[in-house]
């Protein structure tokens, strides 16, 4: 009763203390502007299911991507035994799920052997960062702060695998010892408690209560430092997946509101008369962390920054500053900054600051060819170009700045009609003499 | 060798005389002022003659679509250009239009029907592609005497528009040594023009996009360089020129690989 007890409290902690992290984060997410509407339920789940749940784009990357898409398959059927846990502890009852039977015994088995799996996956993960360099891990974004927030995050998981087996070591020594009925199968474990062979009935039972209490509380724990973490993608990833823009890469997303004051210029009616008044004038294009959509905002939350939108950026690649991945990572920062003096002042509220310049310079903006690698590449469907467009929106509309040779570029197309300063009247004289050959 | 002149239809003629073309050909405006470029429409041209297909041109009515305003953020411009250009489309009864250059391909498929034109657009490679399959369009599987060929992919019909086949099997049906670069189809390198790029300088950097993309090409020892959008075509061009093998490196865009072949 008094580990029920203690449960209870723990895990309403824990819940209570993720509720404020998540209700803070919806208040930002009420500053952002509208993306598009979340239909086509049936695409969704379609996309959901090849890139989320079978990961085809983490293998692009195949070797690497192997190992992240088994930590993947791991969380999902080691979850099923978090959730007995969860049952188990509110209950006081032992190992309740087992009443599925053969369907038990499976999970069980999948998990203990994918709790391996998942440990050695971790390793090579946390070796990676530690002792090679990779070169997608570097960049002028990747401050110490994120590579120690990267190898908290592996550390956590590893520990977590490490409870899990010694819950599964302990709990299969237990029960063999005391000749009880194990529930379930755990062929791992089976194996590696002849390593534990010198201990006894009692000591095995403590090394099966201290596990399994640490492997919940390490999973409560976890639970609220992710949304802190680069590492929130364990959550984020999947709904942003689901919640994907179904567009093709190739389309940018239409300004309605430019798209009525250019029909207003064009009506010959309507041409000159005044804009009415009283009426709130938007901001064209993204300034500032709340200018952005919920979708990009969702998108900065989901990044891991892996940095596989970088390593394959043009840009990037030779040598400009733009980097994909520090536009997600400037926005998420941003509205970390922005969000809170946002809800204590209101929308409108300014400290001076914004995302442009601040946080992402005009530089970066401007190296984008719109090559859509990044997006193209990134395993969760990020989509950074329609942002990055967003922002030169802003710039070329509301401060009439961009680099000199693409305001020669409007003005050509707006006199002209073609982007070079050639006459209307010349563009048929390529048609001049041309002959076919006839046989 | 007999040869007859050309003569191309142009839009307005057609409907005086109360004709109507199965298909706008739009040339786009480095078809109509780049230099290099107006030999690959001139090439295309005369497959459509080949072909006998129903098209026509907008000539001094096409203007820009305003896609380079768009992706340096004037969506103002942008729009301004579209609804225009939507206008002498619904003044012709356009309702299905053939593109070369990709950008304008993706802005028509794409973007126009947020504003309202929508039309069956296709791109160039898919036609050629098409009338290919359909026997229409014999090339000589000889023509390019088994000359290595490497396709470098344009950003607006692979990753924008999932267009990666229809290239390569048209390139198969001319050599037999169609060789694919280290970075190809969804992971190919951008030529560094996409997003407005093409018209300035590019920001600082160790190194020019273009030099890189054609190193990737230059690793595959193809004698050709074929290419299907004409910002892609400057680029290489260029870098084919900077790592001086331009001499001995065709960069040809896929239309007149074909118009070679039909010997036309």
């Amino acid at each position: 009763m008094l580990k029920q007890i203690i449960f209870t409290i723990t895990l309403l902690i824990t819940i209570g203390v993720f509720s404020y992290t998540i209700d803070r984060l919806i208040s930002f997410f009420r500053f952002t502007r509208p993306a598009f509407p979340v239909k086509d339920i049936g695409k969704r789940i379609m996309v959901t299911l090849a890139v989320a749940m079978g990961q085809t784009k983490i293998f692009r990357k195949p070797v690497i991507g192997l190992a992240h898409a088994l930590v993947f398959w791991g969380f999902c059927v080691i979850l099923f035994g978090s959730i007995e846990m969860v049952i188990d502890g509110l209950t006081g009852t032992e190992r309740v799920l087992k009443v599925l039977g053969a369907i038990y015994n499976f999970l069980m088995a999948t998990g203990d052997i994918f709790a391996l799996i998942v440990a050695i996956s971790i390793i090579i993960f946390l070796s990676r960062r530690l002792f090679f360099h990779i070169k997608r891990f570097e960049g002028i974004e990747m401050k110490k702060r994120s590579h120690t927030d990267a190898n908290i995050s592996l550390s956590f998981i590893l520990l977590l695998m490490i409870s899990l087996m010694t819950m599964n070591i302990g709990y299969v020594g237990y029960e063999k010892l005391s000749g009880g009925d194990i529930a379930g199968i755990y062929p791992v474990a089976t194996v590696l408690v002849t390593l534990f062979k010198g201990m006894n009935a009692e000591s095995l039972k403590i090394v099966y209560e201290s596990s399994w209490w640490t492997h919940i509380l390490l999973i409560f724990f976890f639970a609220n430092y992710l949304p802190y973490s680069k590492h929130f993608h364990v959550f984020m990833s999947v709904p942003n997946v689901f919640l994907s823009r179904l567009d093709p890469l190739g389309k940018i997303p239409n300004m309605d509101n430019v798209t009525r004051e250019v029909k207003l210029m064009l009506d010959p009616a309507t041409a000159f008369t005044a804009a009415p008044e009283g009426v709130p004038v938007e901001r064209f294009g993204v300034k500032d962390a709340e200018d952005a959509s919920w979708k990009n905002y969702f998108d900065s939350l989901s990044c891991t920054e892996c940095g596989r939108c970088t390593s394959v950026c043009p840009a990037n690649i030779t040598g400009k500053k733009l980097s994909p991945r520090k536009i997600m990572m400037d926005l998420r920062a941003r509205m970390k900054e922005k969000g809170p003096l946002m809800v204590k002042n209101g929308r409108d509220f300014s400290d001076n600051r914004s995302l442009l310049r601040d946080f992402i310079s005009e530089e970066e903006l401007w190296a984008c060819t719109t090559c859509n690698a990044c997006a193209k590449e990134c395993p969760i469907n990020i989509n950074h170009p329609t942002l990055i467009i967003d922002m030169r929106r802003y710039l070329v509309m509301e401060e009439a700045s961009a680099p000199g040779e693409l305001k020669a570029v409007f003005n050509n197309i707006e006199n002209n009609g073609a982007p070079w300063q050639y006459s209307a009247e010349d563009r048929l004289n390529w048609a001049r003499d041309l002959e076919i050959i006839i046989k | 060798m007999e040869t007859r002149k050309i003569e191309i239809p142009v839009m307005a003629d057609l409907f005086a005389r109360g004709e109507k073309p199965e298909y706008l050909f739009w040339v786009g405006c480095a078809g109509a002022f780049d230099d290099r470029y107006k030999k690959v429409v001139r090439a295309f041209a005369k497959i459509l003659t080949h072909l006998n297909t129903s098209y026509a041109v907008l000539g001094k009515e096409e203007t820009c679509t305003g896609d380079p305003a768009r992706r340096a953020g004037n969506e103002m411009l942008y729009q301004m250009q579209a609804l225009q250009v939507i206008e002498i489309f619904k003044m012709y009864e356009v309702s299905k239009i053939i593109t070369i250059c990709p950008h304008c391909f993706n802005v028509f498929k794409n973007e126009y029907p947020d504003l309202g034109g929508n039309y069956e657009v296709i791109n160039y490679l898919q036609f050629l592609n098409r009338n290919i399959e359909e026997g229409k369009l014999k090339t000589d599987p000889e023509s390019l005497e088994n000359i290595s060929v490497t396709y470098h992919d344009p950003c607006y019909l692979g990753r924008a528009n999932d267009i990666y086949d229809e290239p390569r099997s048209i390139l198969k049906k001319l050599t037999g040594n169609l060789v694919e670069m280290d970075r190809n189809k969804s992971f190919a390198l951008c030529c560094g023009a996409g997003g407005a790029q093409m018209f300035k300088e590019a920001e600082k950097g160790d190194r020019e996009i273009f030099i890189e993309r054609t190193e990737d090409a230059l690793k595959t020892d193809a004698k050709v360089i074929a290419t299907a959008c004409p910002f892609c075509m400057t680029m290489l061009t260029d870098g084919l020129k900077y790592k001086n093998r331009e001499e001995e490196i065709k960069n040809l865009d896929i239309a007149e690989l074909i118009a070679q072949s039909l010997e036309i």
